[in-house]
C-alpha cells in the first residue's frame, strides 16, 4: 500500500484516539442502549413464538449488540469536516494539494473506522456476550465475510457523508439535507429495528433501491448467517456495488463543484 | 426578592433567547419540523415492534399508547426547557459560562433560559395532543384521583427528565468530552420509558426502572390510571409516587449542580 | 477598603501523559498567596506575564472561581458565597468574554440588562446617555452585535457594564487587540471615570501604554504571586531603570574610555554611536564631561522605558 494512505490512516486513528474519555462515554451509552434494544426484541420474539422476521434469540442479541458496536465504527451521524471547510471557503486549500480529496478524506476515515472498532465495537459486543451470549456462526468463512462487510458499511457510509458534505458548494445551510440523512440513515438501515420486520415490498424496495441497508442491517445480517453463507455474499456484493455507484457520483459531483468554483469564484 | 420579578426576568431573557433563535428562519423553521418528525418516528418504532404480536409486555395497545405518549409529552417537554443543556460543554470548554457567573442572577436559572430551545416546541404540543387522545383511547375509570395525576404524570415526568439534563449537563463541570455519558439517560431513558417496563429483565431492569426511577415517568402513572396491577409485584401505592420521585430527581440535580459550579475552572482564555 | 484579599490561593489538579497509558497528577498553584488591598476611587494596574495568576485573581475576586485558600472580600461581600449580590455591585470586562446577546442589537442587550440587574428606567437612561456620549455608541447601537467590530463591540461591553452603577470595574485586558482609535476611545474614557472618582477600577493588561497614561498604582505578579506593589516610579527606581545619553561622534569611541556617573552600554556604527545609562547624576554633568573627552556631533537624552523595566521584570521572573 503506498505510503500516503498509511499515513493517512494513521492520522485519522491517532486523531480519535486522543479522544479516550470520548469513546469510553460513547461504548457507555452504547452499551446502555444495547441492553433495552436487547430486552425489548427479545420479549417480542418470545411472545411471537421465538423469533421476530426470522431471527431467533441468540440472533437477535448479536443482531443488537454488534449493531452498537457497529454504530460508532459506520459512523453514520457525524459529519464530515468538508462540510465546515466548503462552508468558510477552506475547501481551496484542500483541492489544491497534489492528492485529491476524495482520497485523503476517504483515508482518514477509515483510520477513524480501525481506531472505532478496537474501542467502540470491543465494548457493547463483550458486554453483550457475557450479559446474554452472542450467535456463534457456523461456517469459518462468517467471520472475514463480516470484516469485509463491515468495511464496505463504512466505505458506502463514508460515501454518503461525502455527498452531502458536497452539497455545501451549492446551498448555504446544509442541516436540512443533514437532519434528514440522519432520519433515513437511522430507521431505514436496521439500526431501531431488523428490516424483516416491516412489510415485504417496503423492505425489498429498500435493500434494492436504497444504500441504507448496506450500512448496518447487511453486516449484521452476516455475522447472524441469516439466509445462510450464500445470502451473506449477496448481500456484501451489492454493498460492493452501492461502493462502486456511490464513490462514482462523489467524483462526479466534486468535479462540477470544482468547476463552479473556478467559474464562480467560490 | 419577588418572586413574581424573578419570573418576569426569566421571561425576558427567555424571550431575548426566542428572538435570537428565530432570526435564522428558514434553518428555525426546518428544525421545529425536524423534531415533529422525529417523535414520530420514536412512537412508530414502538408500533412497529406492537404490530408484530398484537401486544408488548403483557399490555395490550390502548395501554402501551398511553405509556408511550406519556414518555413522549414527559420527554419532549424536558427536551424543550433543558434539551440543549449539552451546550453547558461549549460554555465550559471556551470560558463563556463565566458571563453566567457574573450576573445577578441564579446561573441554574440562567442555563434554563439559555438553553430554552424553541424550535422543539412543535414536538411538544405534538407530545400532549398524543397523551391527550391516548387518555382518550385507554380504558381508565376516571375519579378525582386519577383526573389529578393525569395532570402531575406529565409535569413530574418533564422534571425527572429535566432533571436529568442539568445532571447529564453537571458533568462537564469535571470532564467535557464524555457528555456521551448524558445521553444514555437522558435519550436512553426517553426509549426506556417508551416501553412498559416489564419488557426489561435482569439487574438492569430494575436498576433503570426504580434504581434510577425511570418507571416513575410513564410506567408506573400508567398503570395508577389503568388500576392495573403491576406484574412485577411494586405495591400498588408506589405507582401514584411520581410527583415526589420527580421532587427528588430536581433536588439531586440542584446539588449536584452547585457541587459543579465550584468545581467550575474556568479555562479558555 | 473595597477590596482585600489576603493569602488568596488556587490550585488546579492538572493529569499530565507519562509514558503510553499512565497519567501523573499535578497540582499547580495559579495564585499562590495574594495579598491585595484597593481604596475606593483606586485605579490599580494589575500586571504580568502571561499564566502569572492575573486573570485567575480577577475571577476569585468576582465570584467565578472558588478560592483553594485564603480570605477575600470585594465590597465587604465574600464573592462566591454571595455571588448574585455582589454581582449588583460590581462590573466585569472579561477580554474575550462577552456580556452581550451576540443576536441581538446592542441596544436591546442594554435594555435586558436593565431587567437582569432591576436599575430603576431613569438611571439606566442617565448611565447609556454619558456612556453613549463618551464612547459614540449612537451609530451602532441597532446593530445585532455580532456585526459589529471588536473596538465596537469592546465599547458595548465597557457600557454593558456601567449601566448597574458598579462600585467595582474589573477590566481583564479590555484593550487588547482594538485599533489604534477604539483603545484611545477605552483609555480616555477610563482617565474620565477615574477622574470622577466614585468607581473604582481593576486593570489588568500588557498594553504599556494603558499603564503609563492610566496606573497610578501596579501590582506585578509573577508564578501567582505579587513581585512589585506600588507606583510606576517606584518601579523604575526599584530595577534602577536609567535614563540613557545617546551621542553621535566625529571619531570613534575611544575603547577604554569611561565617564564618570555613566555606565556605556552599546557601542554601534564603527564607534561613532555610543550609549550611556545615567547613574543618577544630572544629565548635564555627564554631556559636559563627554563634550570635554570626544568630538561631539549630535546628542540626545531619552527618559526611562516602561518596556525595559516590564521586560527585566519578565525576564528576572523566569
Amino acid at each position: 500500500m503506498p505510503h500516503v494512505q498509511v499515513a493517512l490512516a494513521a492520522a485519522g486513528f491517532r486523531r480519535y484516539a486522543t479522544y479516550r474519555q470520548a469513546a469510553l462515554a460513547g461504548a457507555f451509552t452504547n452499551v446502555v442502549f444495547g441492553f433495552m434494544r436487547c430486552y425489548i426484541l427479545l420479549v417480542v420474539a418470545a411472545q411471537a413464538g421465538g423469533s421476530v422476521g426470522g431471527y431467533t434469540g441468540p440472533q437477535l442479541v448479536s443482531y443488537v449488540w454488534l449493531g452498537q458496536g457497529l454504530l460508532a465504527v459506520v459512523n453514520s451521524w457525524t459529519q464530515l469536516d468538508l462540510a465546515e471547510r466548503v462552508r468558510t471557503g477552506d475547501v481551496v486549500a484542500d483541492l489544491l494539494r497534489p492528492i485529491n480529496p476524495l482520497w485523503t478524506y476517504l483515508w482518514t476515515d477509515l483510520g477513524r473506522a480501525g481506531f472505532a472498532m478496537v474501542t467502540r465495537f470491543i465494548v457493547p459486543v463483550v458486554v453483550g456476550a457475557i450479559a446474554f451470549g452472542l450467535y456463534v456462526p457456523r461456517h469459518l468463512l462468517t467471520y472475514p465475510l463480516f470484516l469485509v462487510s463491515t468495511a464496505l458499511a463504512v466505505l458506502v457510509c463514508f460515501a454518503c457523508r461525502y455527498l452531502i458534505s458536497l452539497t455545501a458548494f451549492w446551498m448555504l445551510d446544509i442541516r436540512g439535507v443533514t437532519m434528514f440523512w440522519v432520519f433515513v440513515s437511522g430507521a431505514a438501515s436496521g439500526l431501531y429495528f431488523p428490516l424483516a420486520i416491516l412489510p415485504g415490498w417496503l423492505s425489498a424496495v429498500l435493500w434494492v433501491a436504497t444504500p441504507f441497508p448496506a450500512l448496518m442491517q447487511a453486516p449484521l445480517d452476516v455475522a447472524v448467517e441469516r439466509g445462510g453463507l450464500a445470502h451473506g455474499l449477496l448481500v456484501t456484493g451489492g454493498q460492493l456495488v452501492w461502493v462502486v455507484l456511490l464513490l462514482l457520483a462523489c467524483r462526479w459531483v466534486q468535479h462540477n463543484a470544482v468547476r463552479k468554483l473556478v467559474v464562480q469564484g467560490g | 426578592m419577588a418572586e413574581s420579578g424573578v419570573v418576569a426576568v426569566y421571561a425576558r431573557v427567555v424571550g431575548a433567547q426566542i428572538r435570537s433563535q428565530v432570526q435564522y428562519r428558514g434553518s428555525f423553521l426546518l428544525e421545529v419540523f425536524g423534531s415533529m418528525v422525529t417523535n414520530a418516528l420514536d412512537v412508530a418504532t414502538v408500533f412497529v415492534l406492537f404490530s408484530v404480536t398484537g401486544g408488548l409486555g403483557g399490555f395490550g395497545g390502548t395501554e402501551v399508547l398511553l405509556m408511550a405518549a406519556l414518555s413522549a409529552v414527559c420527554f419532549s417537554w424536558g427536551d424543550l426547557v433543558m434539551g440543549n443543556s449539552e451546550r453547558l460543554r461549549e460554555y465550559v470548554r471556551t470560558g463563556m459560562f463565566d458571563s453566567l457567573l457574573l450576573r445577578p442572577l441564579s446561573s441554574l436559572a440562567q442555563l434554563t433560559a439559555i438553553t430554552f430551545a424553541l424550535r422543539r416546541v412543535g414536538r411538544a404540543v405534538q407530545g400532549l395532543v398524543l397523551y391527550v387522545i391516548a387518555l382518550l383511547l385507554a380504558d381508565i375509570d376516571w375519579t378525582v384521583g386519577r383526573v389529578v395525576l393525569a395532570v402531575l404524570a406529565p409535569i413530574a415526568g418533564t422534571v425527572f427528565f429535566a432533571s436529568l439534563f442539568v445532571a447529564g449537563a453537571t458533568v462537564a463541570f469535571w470532564w467535557i468530552e464524555s457528555g456521551e455519558v448524558a445521553n444514555a439517560f437522558t435519550y436512553g431513558g426517553r426509549d426506556f420509558t417508551s416501553y412498559p417496563s416489564t419488557m426489561y429483565g435482569g439487574w438492569f431492569g430494575d436498576l433503570f426502572t426504580l434504581g434510577i426511577g425511570f418507571g416513575f415517568v410513564a410506567y408506573y402513572p400508567s398503570l395508577a390510571l389503568l388500576d392495573h396491577p403491576d406484574p412485577m409485584g411494586v405495591p400498588s401505592w408506589l405507582h401514584w409516587c411520581s410527583p415526589v420521585v420527580a421532587l427528588i430527581a430536581a433536588s439531586l440535580a440542584a446539588l449536584f449542580w452547585r457541587v459543579g459550579v465550584r468545581h467550575y475552572r474556568s479555562t479558555g482564555s | 477598603m473595597i477590596i482585600s484579599a489576603s493569602g488568596l490561593r488556587k490550585e488546579f489538579t492538572v493529569t499530565r501523559k507519562a509514558g503510553r497509558f499512565r497519567r501523573e497528577r499535578h497540582v499547580v498553584s495559579a495564585v499562590d498567596g495574594v495579598d491585595l488591598r484597593v481604596e475606593r476611587g483606586e485605579l490599580l494596574g494589575y500586571i504580568g506575564p502571561n499564566g502569572a495568576g492575573k486573570s485567575t485573581t480577577l475571577k476569585m475576586l468576582t465570584g467565578v472561581l472558588t478560592p483553594s485558600g485564603g480570605e477575600v472580600t470585594v465590597c465587604g461581600i465574600e464573592p462566591v458565597a454571595k455571588r448574585t449580590t455582589l454581582a449588583r455591585r460590581i462590573g466585569v470586562v472579561f477580554g474575550q468574554r462577552s456580556q452581550l446577546w451576540w443576536d441581538l442589537p446592542l441596544g436591546e442587550s442594554f435594555s435586558l440588562l436593565r431587567h437582569i440587574y432591576r436599575v430603576p428606567a431613569g438611571d439606566h437612561a442617565t448611565r447609556l446617555r454619558q456612556c453613549s456620549d463618551l464612547l459614540g455608541l449612537d451609530e451602532f447601537i441597532e446593530t445585532p452585535v455580532r456585526q459589529l467590530s471588536l473596538g465596537q463591540r469592546m465599547r458595548g461591553e465597557l457600557t454593558a457594564a456601567l449601566l448597574h452603577g458598579p462600585e467595582v470595574l474589573f477590566l481583564d485586558e479590555p484593550t487588547i487587540g482594538l485599533d489604534v482609535l477604539s483603545k484611545q476611545a477605552v483609555r480616555g474614557f477610563l482617565a474620565e471615570l477615574d477622574a470622577r472618582g466614585d468607581t473604582t477600577v481593576v486593570l489588568t493588561t500588557h498594553d504599556l501604554a494603558d499603564i503609563e497614561k492610566l496606573c497610578r498604582r501596579l501590582v506585578v505578579i509573577d508564578h501567582g504571586r505579587v513581585v512589585h506593589d506600588g507606583t510606576l516610579d517606584e518601579l523604575h527606581a526599584r530595577y534602577r531603570s536609567r535614563r540613557t545619553i545617546v551621542a553621535d561622534l566625529d571619531t570613534p569611541w575611544p575603547p577604554n574610555l569611561k565617564i564618570p556617573g555613566a555606565e556605556v552600554t552599546t557601542v554601534e556604527a564603527d564607534g561613532r554611536r555610543v550609549t550611556l545609562a545615567l547613574d543618577g547624576l544630572a544629565a548635564g554633568q555627564v554631556v559636559a564631561a563627554l563634550a570635554q573627552a570626544v568630538a561631539l556631533r549630535d546628542l540626545s537624552v531619552q527618559e526611562p522605558q516602561i518596556e525595559d523595566v516590564i521586560a527585566r521584570l519578565y525576564r528576572d521572573a523566569d
